[in-house]
């Protein structure tokens, strides 16, 4: 066949013009190293295959070090899912599954050769691209204004404080507690200590609230003593002011599940957990985005046919991998028990 | 895995590749959407730790269908099926293995909160 030897010697190719000199004419989206479109279509398909198996290792290893927090502080999972919000999760999921959808039906049309057809679903797709990453960055917005985040960034206190006279109570504890400190060698008892406490915290400047702990009655006097009992980052352990996203989808919803217990310590472990997968699969999304981008620019160029569609192809099967790695991350994170 | 031999002149003529049908994929469609608001569902039924075996199984069988159907992986060369259930099963071995220390392990570790450094760095109590 003049196909094989052109394999063999695709120098003596370069010199027959495009058609012309073979029997069964050369499909100019036929690159000169494959015998058919058959075989390049294979050929691409399983090196497509083999990127995306990289890619289920690359998440594996971020859902093996799930499993791991999960498995050893099951209380934290627990407590810090409640500020997840299970409908925005549920709608993402939706929005992933009905582009995994058009973009099925994007590589079914152009293997069709409905150019048009492609090149609106393909438009659909991208368009759901975008929606997911508008509500993954509302949701992110939320997780960053509250406080809600990974490491030494975890601070729920930044939201809790700005509500009225709970938080200025857990502040005036604080600042009496780090006063105790410059009063320890005094040794003194409960009273004693807050007496000592006082004085000592006017003289710090952000304590100016704290001072009138004292002065108002005995009682917060006496809980600012017992605070400072306990190492700082033991003694808060009250409940959370931050609000707790709304429970399930609308109609979903049975009410009465109040979960939300004391903090346990350690939370930010698992928003730590939460932006880095999230995080991971949002710039996939993202990639994913930009390979349906450069598609439609192509689909409606007029490069895809019946006979050449495989970029559509293996660009539809990355998008399906993404849609795929959410499917897990959606109950991982959004709906633990 | 339907196409035992693969040449230019495709059974189904429409050059290279297995045309899914739009109504098939809908219908996929249809049922991961199903899925979706099952796997939400069960949420509020207490099962305790079987939960979430449940969530997993359910967005198994979703990413089942999304990857026979949406991603052709039914009609498609079964090295390439080789290939990614090879790749699932390196990291259920990788996931298995680091699972099985951390839950062996578990009796030897702090139960709770770890205690603080200073707790461990203190001196031992004075053996005679």
């Amino acid at each position: 066949m003049t196909q094989m030897a052109d394999a063999v010697h695709p120098t003596s190719h370069a010199a027959v013009p495009h058609g012309d000199a073979h029997a069964h004419g050369h499909h100019p989206n036929l690159e000169h190293h494959f015998d058919s479109l058959t075989q390049q279509f294979d050929a691409g398909k399983l090196g497509m295959w083999l990127f995306l198996a990289t890619e289920v290792l690359l998440f594996g290893g971020l859902f093996c070090a799930y499993a791991i927090f999960r498995r050893n502080h099951p209380e934290v999972f627990m407590y810090a899912h409640q500020f997840l919000d299970t409908t925005w999760g549920a709608i993402n999921t939706v929005v992933l599954l009905v582009s995994s959808f058009t973009m099925a039906w994007a590589v079914t049309a152009s293997q069709r050769g409905q150019r048009h057809l492609t090149s609106i679903l393909l438009a659909l797709t991208f368009l759901g691209g975008v929606g997911f990453m508008v509500i993954k960055a509302v949701e992110y917005s939320h997780k960053f204004h509250d406080g809600l985040m990974w490491g030494v960034h975890y601070d729920p206190a930044k939201h809790e404080h700005g509500h009225g006279h709970n938080g200025a109570h857990g502040a005036a504890a604080t600042a009496a507690h780090g006063a105790a400190d410059h009063a320890a060698p005094a040794d003194h008892g409960t009273a004693g200590a807050a007496a000592t406490a006082a004085p000592a915290a006017s003289t710090h400047p952000e304590a100016t609230t704290s001072v009138h702990a004292p002065e108002t009655s005995g009682q917060p006097a006496a809980t600012g003593a017992e605070a400072a009992d306990l190492p700082p980052e033991r003694a808060p352990l009250e409940p959370s002011q931050v609000a707790l996203a709304p429970a399930g989808p609308a109609g979903l919803h049975t009410g009465g599940h109040d979960l939300h217990g004391p903090r346990p310590d350690n939370v930010h472990w698992f928003f730590g957990v939460y932006f880095t997968m999230t995080g991971l699969h949002g710039l996939h999304v993202l990639a994913g985005m930009a390979v349906i981008g450069w598609l439609f620019v192509r689909s409606v160029r007029g490069d895809f046919s019946a006979d050449y569609f495989t970029p559509v192809d293996l660009g539809g099967l990355y998008w399906h991998l993404v849609d795929l790695i959410w499917i897990f991350l959606f109950p991982l994170l959004y709906l633990i028990h | 895995m339907s196409h035992g031999s693969h040449s230019d002149g495709h059974a189904n003529g429409h050059g290279v590749g297995h045309i899914v049908p739009v109504g098939l994929q809908f219908g996929i469609l249809m049922l991961l959407l199903v899925l979706t608001y099952v796997t939400v569902a069960a949420r509020w039924i207490d099962l305790g730790p079987l939960n979430i075996w449940i969530a997993m199984l359910i967005a198994t069988v979703k990413a089942a269908f999304v990857v026979l159907y949406f991603m052709h992986l039914r009609y498609d060369r079964p090295f390439n099926s080789i290939i990614f259930i090879g790749s699932l099963l390196f990291v259920a071995l990788f996931v298995c293995l680091a699972l099985a220390d951390t839950v062996t392990n578990k009796p030897r570790m702090w139960g709770g909160p770890a205690p603080a450094v200073a707790e461990i760095q203190k001196p031992a109590p004075a053996t005679p």
